[in-house]
């Protein structure tokens, strides 16, 4: 672990850097297995993705998986609300920095900055009017274990207006930053 | 016929049904969300994390999140991996051990200190400790870890890894595997919970 490190201690819209606690592969070291793994070439320069292709058949797939998830707006929930679910996941797990990505772009997306920070400074029970508030207390649900989702969240979903599409994009949004805010928090620490 | 898409067969989503057709929209995601579940257990290289390894952390982090037919599933995976009926009484016991509610933990000294919130700190029992081995023994604390405390993690949990003989890439697929399963037992129950309220 590098001394430089700042841990944040709020949760936060800035920009976090993050340092891996074991060893990321040196870039010197990666072959096309590798890259492929990576998907993006450019994500070489990262330490959390090059700590991660030391597995690179699941990283390959994590990687499409989330993307898809999150950026096949083609149908569906519109994407504020998707980075919304994994914004609200993050807050309750406890993960600053993925939060902190995905609070941006459920800002950028939603035009609702102000909004978003609320959710940020008073957690998961902040109220964000009816239709995030939906959103929001599913993915809380989801969350929770054992999980608490149940037909109640469908109940307020669909009220707030969703149809069963966009519900299963809020259950998938929801679902996968269970899966990278373990990643984030356990393989290293966020920084200043 | 393409082989069975693992969370649709546990979720119960019917070809032709309304819930397949909403799945089709994510196709990709459906399709790396298995391919996600072959890599992890039908890895091309299982040197840093065994077949059994896999299976054991498996069936114990499923079986945290309750009864479900995610944790049987994996629990049966267990049964039939070479090896695995010899740990199936330790991996019970353990679960039944480290039941508890999550997220809990705490966050880094500062304004988030009135959020900490306590919970078990889960240990492996004496009992189950020989069956299991020192590698497991520290996976499943691990992934106990992992499931109901993860913003608790730090570096000495690695170290607790790499000393209990983990490699950095088996931790990394250790870890891999606990954070999907965390995944796809909420897909599986969110997809259940839509499909009995449309039945």
């Amino acid at each position: 672990m590098s001394a430089t490190v700042n841990p944040p201690v709020v949760f936060t819209q800035d920009e976090l850097g993050w340092v891996s606690w074991i060893d990321p592969l040196p870039e010197a070291e990666l072959t096309e297995r590798h890259f492929n793994g990576l998907v993006d070439r450019a994500r070489a320069k990262s330490e959390y993705f090059r700590l991660l292709v030391r597995d690179p058949e699941v990283l390959e797939a994590r990687t499409k998986t989330d993307k898809d998830i999150f950026y096949n707006v083609a149908d569906g929930l519109p994407r504020a609300e998707r980075e919304l679910a994994a914004a609200a996941t993050s807050r309750y797990n406890g993960c600053i920095y993925c939060a902190s990505v995905h609070a941006r772009f459920a800002s950028t997306y939603s035009k609702r900055r102000d909004d978003v920070q609320k959710l940020l400074d008073e957690g998961v029970n902040a109220d964000l009017g009816e239709r995030w508030n939906a959103v929001v207390k599913a993915s809380v649900a989801l969350a929770s274990t054992p999980i608490a989702f149940g037909p109640d969240n469908i109940k307020e979903l669909r009220s707030a207006g969703l149809d069963d599409a966009e519900i299963v994009d809020v259950i998938n949004g929801a679902s996968f930053f269970n899966w990278a805010n373990r990643l984030m928090l356990s393989l290293g620490e966020p920084s200043k | 016929m393409a082989p069975t898409d693992l969370i649709d067969k546990l979720a119960g989503i019917e070809p032709g049904s309304a819930l397949d057709a909403i799945r089709a929209k994510r196709l990709q995601a459906r399709e790396n969300a298995q391919k996600s579940y072959l890599s992890l257990f039908e890895p091309i290289d299982a040197g840093d994390v065994s077949l059994l390894e896999r299976a054991a952390v498996a069936a114990f982090v499923t079986g945290l999140h309750g009864e479900s037919p995610v944790a049987t599933f994996y629990r049966d995976k267990l049964a039939a991996t070479t090896g695995g009926a010899a740990l199936l009484e330790a991996i019970d016991a353990e679960i039944a051990r480290g039941q508890t509610s999550g997220p809990y933990g705490s966050f880094p000294p500062g304004p988030l200190s009135v959020e900490n919130t306590a919970g078990l700190i889960y240990r492996v029992g004496a009992a189950s400790k020989s069956a299991l081995g020192p590698r497991l023994v520290a996976a499943l604390e691990h992934a106990h870890l992992l499931v109901f405390r993860p913003r608790d993690a730090a570096s000495d949990d690695m170290k607790a890894l790499l000393a209990a003989g983990w490699s950095n890439t088996g931790i990394v697929t250790v870890s891999q595997l606990v954070a999907f399963l965390s995944f796809q037992v909420r897909v599986v129950s969110g997809l259940r919970t839509l499909a009995a309220v449309n039945a």
